[in-house]
């Protein structure tokens, strides 16, 4: 099975209408809802028994974040969805913004349900004006149909959805620092805790899911927890959209059960393009620690296999990397990102991620020292835990898995001064 | 330790705020600031500053921050950090179309590097420099979440994917002779 | 999280106790445990920037900062374990990285915290091979000076900016790597608290501007002071360098200043060492004021003080001079048979002289005004006038409470007033008398007609729990002082909240307390002595065209008595009208107490050497007081003086209640054209006037004629162009200044600036033209 949750739509001409989605089973879970007058506990009861893990790539379980709020403190609560999707490698929340918005927007208004929250923030990624204007326009339509806004579908119950545009910083698809930024601030993460259940979007309890997560809540609700659980495996509860990038012949989104193996994800991409073997997979954006072709191969895409490895599952984003490809220069391709991405509010980070770079730049243009790959494996381990948000680790976690994956290959760079992959 | 959270504080609030902006710029700004709490005008600094920018062919300046600064009750260097911190503004004259390319590692894999040459060589400039009749300013970017269609950029609102130098060639053909957005 | 509970932590092994929703750091601090910290700062919000603060804390999987970490009950913490270490030691080697290694040049070097932690946490030897970062830095004016390729990124001064100065002027811009601390668009900071965020920087990257290359601070003594510049008495640090005062910094005292000073006690010393600093003891002779010996210039002191007839001698005092200074003097007046003596030389309304308050004060303790829920400010501009009150009465707006005025100008604040009624000065009684009347209390007489505005002011008054009604030095300058004070009296009664009063310079209260202040009925008010004249007056630290109310009125009493002068300064008055001159020691140079305006008497010792062979002046008053043949004058310290005073004082007894008020009919009246005195925060005392750092930030007095644009084109003015100001007698060309801070038919033109003493009082009628 493919395409069930959140691309449910994709198969239908104008997938992102209205009424597209209804004749798929769209809003059905919340009219269930109000007219059932469905508890927030029930809800939250069968979000947690479907096994849904943050899909932004920390994996937490979505149930439990949403038990965490105080449903009845008197006062503003907000649910906020994260699409301020950045990760390099990912680009799947694009997808569900440009082809079934509403299943997001009946996710959303689920969740304000369920918390108790008065309104929603859809923080959008700046460059996303396409996928902007599809939300916006369900929000829209959504709003006309009486199922957002004041009094939805005259249950009583009352939310609105808004969007927030980004303007550009990575850093600001964490949870916290995209709080800042809708506050109108830089987008500088906070220390936690407070958590943001807690003191959350101006000040008040807020719940931060990501897109897909968000998304998949109205199918988990319409099908029952353990349908979704059932899709995926231990663990790993339901489907997951899975965006495949690099020398494939049929890269883009797949969204397929958790528990799939590696293998044949890569054959549904359409598999190697001809001349280029595969060498290695980051399999969860770039943070993610790379692994090697021969671990990948072995390897099924749900979190436990892929951290028993060494790696993380992480926003779903899996980066094919061919034999073509310098491992050396992709690593300081990365490296620069999270130094142009720092926020640059903790030390660690701020002052690690350009040291990194400077360093692995240095290799690749053949001016590498003998020691700088203990210092680099050095320098990871004081960033690591040591920063207010995980940029710090995303940012050190690359660099130790790649020299310890290729150390030949960054050796061969300081020894000969040029790369072994051909080239320089 | 008490949590605070609050807007930016400006004792000096400016009263005539019709005079800062065209009655256009202020509605869009206005329908910002209306998504957000009443105290929190601020919440539309992003907004504003992207209205004020396109208004602006592109860019912005001190002035215009400041006028921000001004129509949302916040003090000028809290507009300042945001603008300098999002790589979207654009702090000195671009051109009237930026290209903004990535490079990043899906787009590096599939080739970025051929596409940026191309660029390059036609345009006749580098990463971050404008042509000389103000046309074109190639910026260099970090991952657009396109990476399915890699290589790619994008000019204006619009994503360019599976670039190759033909593409490229016949899209700065059609930007060329539609003389500005 | 039930309240006042305490629980108990482990730390290092030692078990701690603490409150619930402490950060672990406050409470090591507490203990004595000491955890490296660069962003952490007790009176800033929590950062948790610098990560220098970490520590293993029991079950947490990665070192956690002690400035972000709540305790817990049962929480067991490692401040210097392996992990602990390893985790700090990693945060200063980034730290280091890009710090450029210019400490012998930096003039933080030896007081340097990064210096300080890097000496137990840093390494011999970097690893670090790349260029380091250098960052441009802006002019942020003449106080602090900027080298920002030192910063670390603390951004304690921003906070400081945000939360304690109300006003965010410095920010972060950029990200990364590349975030700059700084104004962004060069500008000078405008605060009058700026100058704390020297302080405040761990690092030479603000530092202070006047001291830029100076001293070293190991080259440096350290002594304890009281601050002589505002009612608050804030705690200093005097620091000297052979014998001369370098720089002063603030000494915590949580009661008094917290840890902060303002700019005007911070960097007034440059005023102590200016070419009219007075060297020598000079006596008039042939017209001349010529250098004399101390022997020869005390006897003629003395001879003069016995010459004359006692009912015609009469001695204004500063109202910055210590209580020690006061009381000799008062000694000295009283014991030659004169009661004719005031340190109130900026009131010109002393017609409620029969109902003062025996002892005027704030009204409140400085810690209780931060929990007012309403206050009303009537002419002040609390925020330049007394900054730490003003950053204490913030607090309470930004726990909730408002804060109002009634001003002749529309001052700005750091925070947003509720309610304000701007005027001319004429008005300002009426617009007092209308919330009088709206809160149905007495309005002296007179026509009050309330409006809604004065029934808002009168209304958040009333349901105050806590409130004040303060008297700023802008009303006890008015012409109709003692007719706002019985209003403000009135209003404070009918809504039961507290009458303040701020008096002027360092040390009003002791002013009143010393008896720096006629007797009632006995002796001649500053009013009485113009009116009636005397045959010899003494001066002690004032100089008379500046710190004076009617400069006009104040030459007239100069040039026909003889005047003896103690004074730090030799003004262009003192040359002209003194007889005697006696070069006495200002107050970083000599010993004595003030008393601020919450009644704490605060004693000093003297920091640095007085200038040329200027002598304590409370010296001098005893030989005075010998040669006069006086009894009691035998004191062998200040000590003994202070003693002595406060045995005259008895218990101390702060009280604002008016006894037996009458009203009297406002002398202000409506005019085409008033003008609005006051007197620049920068131009109070002789110090601060003379501090050319203070002179040239922002709030440094801009010489000019301050009118709105719409009094401006009435008067056919534009701005820029000269104009000539006409007030009695006097005149005073300036160019003209539009202002839309000044109400209508106004003109702002203070006392204490340069073209003031050719005028008369700071409020009245005058003409504006085209010079």
């Amino acid at each position: 099975m493919a395409n069930e949750v959140c691309l449910r739509t994709l198969h239908l001409d104008r997938s992102w209408l209205l009424s597209t989605y209804e004749s798929e089973g769209g809003y059905e879970a919340l009219r269930k809802i109000l007219k059932e007058k469905i508890s927030q506990e029930d809800i939250i009861e069968t979000v947690k028994t479907s096994g849904l893990r943050g899909r932004g790539g920390a994996g937490f379980p979505t149930g439990l974040k949403w038990s965490f709020i105080n449903r009845s403190a008197a006062g503003d609560k907000y649910i906020v969805c994260n699409s301020d999707e950045g990760e390099p490698g990912t680009f799947k929340d694009r997808d569900i913004l440009r082809y079934n918005p509403h299943a997001l927007v009946e996710g959303m208004i689920i969740a304000g349900y369920a918390t108790g929250s008065t309104a929603g923030y859809n923080y959008i990624r700046g460059e996303f004006w396409e996928p902007y204007e599809r939300f916006e326009a369900a929000l829209q339509e959504a709003r006309e149909a009486g199922l957002l806004g004041e009094n939805i579908l005259g249950s009583g119950f009352s939310f609105d959805i808004h969007a927030h545009l980004g303007a550009g910083a990575y850093v600001c698809g964490e949870e916290t620092a995209l709080l800042e930024s809708i506050e109108g601030k830089k987008g500088q993460p906070r220390f936690k805790p407070p958590f943001p259940a807690m003191f959350g979007l101006y000040g008040r309890p807020t719940i931060i899911n990501n897109t897909e997560s968000l998304a998949s809540i109205p199918d988990i609700i319409r099908q029952g927890g353990e349908w979704f659980r059932d899709i995926g495996v231990e663990n790993s509860g339901g489907s997951k959209l899975f965006s495949i990038s690099g020398n494939i012949n049929n890269p883009g989104v797949f969204e397929i059960p958790m528990g799939t193996p590696f293998s044949e994800l890569l054959e549904m991409a359409g598999g190697m393009k001809d001349g280029y073997n595969l060498k290695a997979v980051i399999p969860g954006g770039s943070s993610s620690p790379v692994l090697p072709a021969e671990v990948m191969m072995d390897l099924t895409m749900d979190y436990d296999a892929i951290a028993k490895a060494g790696s993380m599952l992480g926003s779903g984003a899996v980066i094919v990397i061919d034999d073509r490809q310098c491992m050396v220069k992709l690593l300081d391709r990365i490296s620069y990102f999270y130094y142009e991405e720092s926020c640059g509010q903790c030390t660690p980070c701020r002052e690690g991620t350009g040291w990194m770079h400077r360093v692995i730049h240095r290799i690749e243009q053949g001016q590498g020292r003998q020691e700088d790959m203990d210092l680099l494996n050095d320098v990871t381990k004081r960033i690591m835990g040591r920063t207010i948000c995980a940029l710090g680790d995303a940012a050190a976690m690359p660099v130790a898995a790649f020299i310890k994956h290729f150390r030949e290959e960054f050796q061969y760079h300081i020894d000969h001064k040029q790369c072994m992959v051909g080239g320089r | 330790m008490t949590l605070r959270c609050e807007p930016w504080a400006r004792a000096d609030k400016r009263a005539d705020k019709e005079s800062l902006f065209s009655p256009q710029v202020r509605a869009e700004i206005d329908q910002w600031i209306a998504k957000y709490p009443d105290e929190w005008k601020q919440s539309a600094v992003m907004a504003a500053l992207r209205i004020v920018q396109d208004d602006n062919g592109g860019y912005l300046t001190e002035e215009l921050m400041n006028k921000v600064a001004d129509y949302l009750d916040m003090p000028p260097i809290a507009v300042y950090e945001v603008a300098t911190f999002y790589s979207m503004y654009e702090l000195s004259k671009v051109g009237t179309h930026k290209i903004c390319v990535c490079t990043n590692v899906s787009c590096m894999i599939c080739g970025s590097e051929n596409i940026v040459d191309h660029l390059e060589k036609r345009l006749g400039i580098k990463l971050g420099q404008t042509t000389e009749d103000g046309k074109f300013t190639l910026k260099e970017v970090e991952c657009l979440g396109a990476c399915g269609g890699a290589p790619m950029f994008q000019i204006g609102r619009q994503y360019y994917e599976n670039l190759t130098p033909e593409l490229v060639d016949s899209i700065l053909d059609s930007l060329e002779q539609d003389n500005g957005e | 999280m039930s309240e006042q509970q305490t629980i108990t932590i482990e730390v290092d092994g030692k078990k701690l106790e603490a409150a619930p929703g402490q950060m672990l750091i406050e409470v090591t601090d507490a203990a004595g445990i000491t955890v490296p910290r660069f962003c952490y700062h007790k009176k800033l919000s929590v950062a948790a920037n610098c990560r220098m603060c970490l520590v293993e804390v029991e079950n947490a999987p990665k070192p956690l900062p002690a400035c972000a970490t709540p305790v817990a009950d049962g929480m067991k913490a490692w401040t210097c374990s392996p992990l602990a270490r390893q985790a700090q030691k990693g945060t200063m080697e980034f730290l280091l990285i890009n710090h450029p290694l210019d400490c012998p040049i930096c003039d933080q070097g030896g007081e340097c915290e990064l210096q300080d932690v890097a000496m137990g946490f840093g390494e011999g030897v970097s690893r670090f091979s790349e260029g380091k970062r250098v960052v441009a830095s802006h002019d942020i004016g003449p106080l602090i000076a900027t080298d920002m390729t030192r910063c670390i990124h603390c951004t304690r001064c921003v906070r400081f900016g945000d939360e304690i100065a109300g006003i965010r002027e410095l920010g972060a811009t950029g990200r990364g790597e590349h975030m700059k601390i700084g104004v962004y668009v060069e500008r000078s900071v405008s605060s009058e608290l700026s100058g704390n965020v020297i302080d405040l920087c761990p690092v030479g990257a603000l530092t202070s501007k006047p001291f830029r290359y100076r001293a070293r601070a190991w080259e440096l003594t350290q002594y304890d002071s009281v601050a002589a510049h505002d009612g608050v008495g804030s705690n200093i640090h005097v620091h000297v360098r052979n014998h001369q005062v370098m720089r002063v910094v603030p000494k915590d005292n949580e009661a008094v200043n917290e840890t902060w000073i303002s700019d005007r006690d911070r960097f007034s010393y440059q005023g102590l060492y200016t070419d009219d600093r007075l060297q020598k003891p000079m006596l008039r002779q042939d017209g001349q004021l010529r250098e004399v010996e101390w022997q020869q210039a005390l006897l003629e002191g003395a001879a003069l003080l016995k010459s004359v007839d006692p009912a015609r001698l009469g001695a204004l005092v500063s109202p910055s001079a210590t209580l020690e200074e006061m009381h000799l003097l008062q000694k000295l007046l009283r014991g030659l048979g004169s009661n004719n003596i005031d340190h109130r030389l900026r009131q010109t309304d002393f017609r409620g002289d029969a109902a003062n308050p025996a002892t005027p004060w704030l009204g409140q303790r400085f810690a209780d005004l931060e929990n007012n829920q309403a206050v009303l400010l009537v002419g002040s501009w609390l925020r330049k006038d007394q900054p730490l009150l003003n950053h204490r009465l913030r607090k309470s707006v930004l726990a909730g409470g408002q804060v109002m005025a009634i001003n002749p100008l529309d001052y700005d604040f750091n925070y947003s007033l509720s309610n304000k009624l701007i005027g001319a000065p004429a008005d300002m009684v009426g617009h007092l008398a209308a919330v009088a009347a709206a809160l149905g209390a007495d309005t002296a007489g007179v026509n009050a007609n309330a409006e809604a505005a004065h029934q808002a002011i009168a209304d958040a008054l009333k349901a105050a729990g806590k409130g004040l009604v303060l008297l700023g030095s802008v009303a006890q300058m008015h012409p109709d002082y003692s007719l706002l004070r019985l209003l403000a009296n009135n209003i404070a009664q009918a809504a039961h909240v507290d009458l303040g009063f701020v008096g002027e310079g360092a040390n009003s209260t002791g002013g009143w307390l010393a008896g720096a202040v006629p007797k009632a009925g006995e002796g001649l008010s500053f009013a009485g002595m113009l009116e009636q004249g005397l045959d010899a007056c003494v001066l002690l630290n004032v100089e008379p065209e500046f710190d004076t109310a009617n400069p006009a009125a104040m030459a007239g009493l100069l040039n026909a008595s003889k005047v003896l002068a103690l004074t730090t300064h030799l003004s262009p008055w003192l040359l002209e009208y003194a007889d005697l001159v006696l070069p006495v020691a200002a107050t970083p140079e000599t010993s004595g107490s003030f008393v601020n305006l919450q009644g704490d008497v605060q004693s000093f010792n003297g920091a640095a050497r007085p200038a040329g062979e200027a002598r304590p002046a409370w010296k001098v008053l005893r030989v005075l007081g010998n040669l006069a043949d006086l009894e009691a004058f035998d004191h062998e310290s200040s000590r003994d003086v202070l003693e002595e005073a406060l045995q005259s004082i008895g218990e101390i007894k702060l009280d604002n209640s008016l006894s037996n008020a009458q009203a009297v009919t406002a002398r202000l009246v409506s005019a085409d054209l008033q003008r609005i005195g006051g007197v620049p925060l920068y131009s109070v005392d002789m110090l601060a006037r003379r501090s050319g750092a203070l002179q040239h930030t922002p709030d440094g007095w801009k010489a000019g004629l301050y009118v709105c644009a719409d009094t401006a084109s009435q008067l056919g003015l534009v701005e820029g162009s000269s104009a000539v100001l006409r007030q009695g007698d006097g005149e005073l060309t300036l160019p003209l200044v539009v202002d839309d801070r000044v109400p209508g038919n106004c003109v702002w033109m203070p006392t204490g600036v340069p073209g003031s003493e050719l005028l008369g009082e700071g409020f009245g009628t005058v003409s504006l033209e085209k010079a």
